[in-house]
């Protein structure tokens, strides 16, 4: 059981999963660190995420880069969707207190995952893995498919990516300056309705980005919406709200978590996770990277 | 000039229902009683104390279960196994409770629907126990002969036995949670809400009082939960699952939060609802997200907001 | 009555309080004053249990209280009042003394009595001391700025606290507002033997109010006396007359 095979298998089983879940959860904490909004139909947009790029692939067959396209076309489309939310709805939430604006997401989970029902119906789908990633390679004796390896390097590129953007960047200044002070942004003339709009589409790209790239591993079902925004949350709270790397660090921890919990207790390995934000909360009730917030 | 306390008339008037001889009415009745007990406990955390719970029917369903499983599988009487239920929800509310109130709004509306979610996980798989995703059926009312022996109610049936049973215990938990709103310990909630770091520093310990409220919220909707799966003859994992704390939420929402009987006319008005819209199609999560979303833009003082100022 | 030893307090890399001591006497009226960033805040809330310090001690009549949760230093007889006022905005003006009378007695965990004419005497005496009873039944909320600092010193009031913490009492306050306001205080201080300590930026009250005068400046105490001794100390005058005040 015990075998350096099983154990590299797993380990690199909970990267995979802990990479997945850091594409989903750093949309959720960047809306939040710049909008000050949870946005709870964050696990729709992974669900739609998902969909879309079934949907994409349906429309234009299988044929060379379609899943690629299928991919970028269906975060694209959950981008546009979170553009079109937060202009006509979010937007006149936010003077009012934080309740409305969770709320309001709420009602989203509620629509958009009967809106997912009603266009796609309730079957299981799934989708095929890329042409080119379709095989597997031997480490240490564990068996690791060319996919979830793409997935483990494509996590930390991706945040080094954001945080080169965030730090080195005029927009990623003004992002960040957002996040400290508003008001005083908004005072120096910089146009934050524009900024929010444009970071909550970021968080909704990130997200459907997400669902659309996990469709070979996972079969796209409703209720995936919930599974995964309860997900991303711990791994924020073990993370730290508004931390970037205390997301990357709690998807990890995450990831290894549920991949070794499995040895404790099958198919209870989440109640593992449970015990560790439980853990983290007594501790560091801020996360273990995190800054509090007010 | 006398009030009318339209509480108990209303009260008075439900008794009465059983007698139309309607099984349909005497269904709808008991339904209407029993949600309007789980909102108004929801209405203790979320109108009272201030603090938004996304998870509330995991205390549905804890008490259902306890409740069924305790009767069906262990033979105890009702009246202890409807105590032990509400006392099960509330130790599990005092539980999540510890770790949700050491969180702000945001985290604690999130920590709840987390702690729901392992619930329902459990409810789903523990088949053994819980019946799993089949659910716990043939759950066996409690003994009601006895009633057809009292005057006036012999002609009636089971179900209308049940009801008054019902109708007694929910009034008495009405009357409790009345009570409790109306006491000093309620005020303090409210004044929690208000502003925690002031209520702190006129020497409240914030989150036991939090926890407090927790706790009593989650045993009256253990309570609501109990009478709900003898009534529905099965407890199945969906009366933990976030659709139904979604619901329950918007019942309180719907009715008013501001009010302390807003969420009972919320509870009532959404049944009705649910019934007309189940009967037509599927997509039920749908309207109750649109009626949220309806509620927030242009009623935000929900059904007895309409009539007024707000009352704390 | 309060001692304050070598307090010490750090945020991230900064150090917001360096080895501050302070005495009050017991009915003294003590100010501290200090250009904006000084700490004044910061001790306050280190004082009152909002923050734990990094090091140092506060003693209260004695008594070790460092880092005591601030519902329990209440219960020790201290009251204070915020920058930011600090209300029960939805709740009535009588409501937001009563709560706070009912806090302190300890009737909070009464879940059976009836609350609404609980300590009802109590509470509009209360009311008639800060000059809010012709109010008491307007939202606290919807009071003006200086009403509902008046309403917070009735908060603060109603814990029959021994020793009264203020920051920024006069915070926007017209002149008027402040005269007013500052002499109500007095009176109540005067009339029930209360020991103030405040943080204040308006140097005309401080100057007509305090016994004694600390100064805070990056953190540290550089001058502590009389209205006289603090006017004439050459440290305290370098650090205010170089800010352009």
């Amino acid at each position: 059981m015990l075998e350096p095979s099983f154990l590299v298998g797993q380990a690199l089983s909970g990267l995979t999963a802990a990479m997945f879940l850091f594409i989903v959860a750093s949309g959720l904490s960047l809306v939040f660190g710049v909008l000050r909004v949870l946005n709870f139909a964050h696990g729709s947009f992974y669900m739609l995420g998902a969909y879309l790029s079934w949907q994409v692939t349906q429309w234009i067959g299988v044929a060379t880069g379609s899943f690629w396209l299928a991919v970028l076309g269906a975060a694209a489309g959950v981008a546009l969707l979170g553009g079109v939310i937060e202009r006509l709805l979010l937007r006149h939430l936010y003077g009012k207190e934080d309740l409305y604006q969770l709320l309001l997401t709420y009602a989203l989970v509620l629509i958009l995952g009967d809106a997912a029902k009603l266009l796609w119906g309730t079957q299981q789908k799934a989708m095929p893995r890329p042409a080119g990633l379709t095989g597997s390679f031997e480490i240490a004796g564990a068996v690791v498919p060319h996919y979830n390896f793409f997935i483990i390097v494509l996590g930390p590129l991706l945040a080094a990516a954001c945080w080169l953007l965030l730090s080195r960047t005029g927009t990623g200044r003004m992002i960040r300056a957002a996040a400290y002070d508003r008001e005083m942004l908004a005072a120096l003339g910089a146009n934050v309705g524009r900024l929010y709009t444009l970071m909550f589409m970021a968080g909704a790209f990130l997200a459907g980005l997400g669902g659309a790239l996990v469709t070979p591993v996972r079969s796209i079902v409703p209720g995936m919406d919930v599974d995964i925004i309860v997900e991303a949350f711990i791994v924020v709270v073990i993370g730290g709200l508004g931390s970037f790397w205390g997301t990357f660090l709690g998807a990890l921890i995450f990831g290894q978590v549920l991949a070794f919990g499995i040895l404790i207790l099958p198919g209870f390995s989440i109640f593992a996770v449970f015990a560790l934000m439980a853990a983290v909360l007594i501790v560091r009730p801020a996360g273990l990277l995190g800054r509090s917030f007010k | 000039m006398k009030k009318i306390n339209w509480a108990a008339v209303v009260w008075l008037a439900l008794l009465c229902v059983p007698f139309l001889g309607s099984r349909f009415y005497t269904f709808l009745a008991t339904e209407i009683v029993i949600l309007a007990l789980f909102a108004l406990s929801l209405n203790l955390l979320l109108g009272y104390a201030g603090l938004v719970s996304f998870g509330h029917a995991a205390y549905f369903g804890i008490g259902a279960y306890t409740c069924a499983i305790l009767m069906k599988t262990h033979g105890v009487p009702f009246p202890l196994a409807f105590l032990t239920a509400g006392a099960a929800a509330a130790a599990f509310a005092l539980l999540f409770g510890f770790f949700c109130v050491r969180s702000t709004k945001i985290y604690f509306a999130m920590l709840t629907l987390a702690f729901a979610q392992i619930v329902w996980a459990v409810c789903f798989k523990w088949n053994a126990v819980t019946g799993g995703e089949q659910g716990f059926n043939n759950v066996p009312y409690p003994d009601l002969g006895w009633m057809a022996a009292l005057p006036l109610l012999g002609g009636l049936r089971t179900a209308d036995h049940y009801f008054l049973v019902v109708m007694v215990l929910a009034g008495i938990c009405f009357l409790a949670l009345r009570r409790i709103a109306r006491s000093p310990f309620g005020r303090m909630l409210t004044a929690i809400r208000e502003n925690p770091e002031r209520a702190e520093f006129v020497g409240l310990n914030v989150r036991l009082y939090q926890m407090a409220a927790f706790a009593l919220a989650g045993a009256f909707a253990g309570f609501a939960g109990a009478l709900f799966g003898l009534f529905n003859r099965g407890v199945f994992p969906d009366f933990a699952h976030w659709a139904k704390s979604a619901e329950v939420l918007i019942m309180v929402i719907l009715g008013g939060m501001g009010s302390f009987w807003g969420p009972a006319v919320g509870a009532a008005a959404l049944a009705l609802l649910s019934h007309q819209i189940n009967a037509v199609t599927q997509y039920w999560p749908l309207v109750l997200g649109s009626v949220l979303l309806l509620l927030l833009f242009v009623f935000p003082g929900g059904i007895m907001g309409l009539r007024g100022k707000r009352r704390a | 009555m309060l001692e304050a030893r070598d307090l010490r307090r750090t945020f991230g890399g900064v150090t917001a309080i360096d080895g501050v001591s302070l005495d009050v006497a017991q009915r003294e009226i003590v100010a501290i004053i200090g250009p904006n960033g000084a700490g004044k805040s910061t001790l306050f809330n280190l004082l009152t249990g909002h923050l734990r310090p990094d090091a140092g001690s506060v003693r209260l009549g004695g008594r070790e209280v460092t880092g005591l949760a601030p519902h329990r230093l209440c219960a020790l007889g201290v009251g204070r009042s915020f920058q930011r006022t600090n209300i029960f905005p939805k709740l009535s003006v009588f409501e937001n003394v009563q709560a706070a009378i009912i806090a302190h007695r300890g009737r909070g965990r009464d879940l059976w009595s009836r609350a609404e004419d609980l300590f009802r005497d109590e509470a509009q005496a209360l009311l008639g001391d800060v000059h809010l009873l012709d109010k008491a039944s307007l939202a606290g909320g919807a009071l003006s700025h200086g009403n509902q600092k008046q309403l917070e010193l009735g908060i603060a009031l109603a814990g029959r606290p021994e020793l009264l913490l203020l920051d920024e009492p006069t915070a926007g306050m017209s002149a008027a507002e402040t005269r007013d306001s500052m002499a109500l205080l007095r009176r109540i201080a005067t009339e029930r033997g209360l020991t103030l300590l405040f943080t204040e930026h308006d140097m005309e009250v401080v100057f007509s109010t305090a016994h004694r005068i600390a100064v805070l400046h990056q953190g540290r105490l550089i001058a502590a006396g009389t209205p006289e001794e603090i006017r004439s100390h050459e440290e305290v005058r370098r650090v205010y007359l170089g800010q352009r005040r």
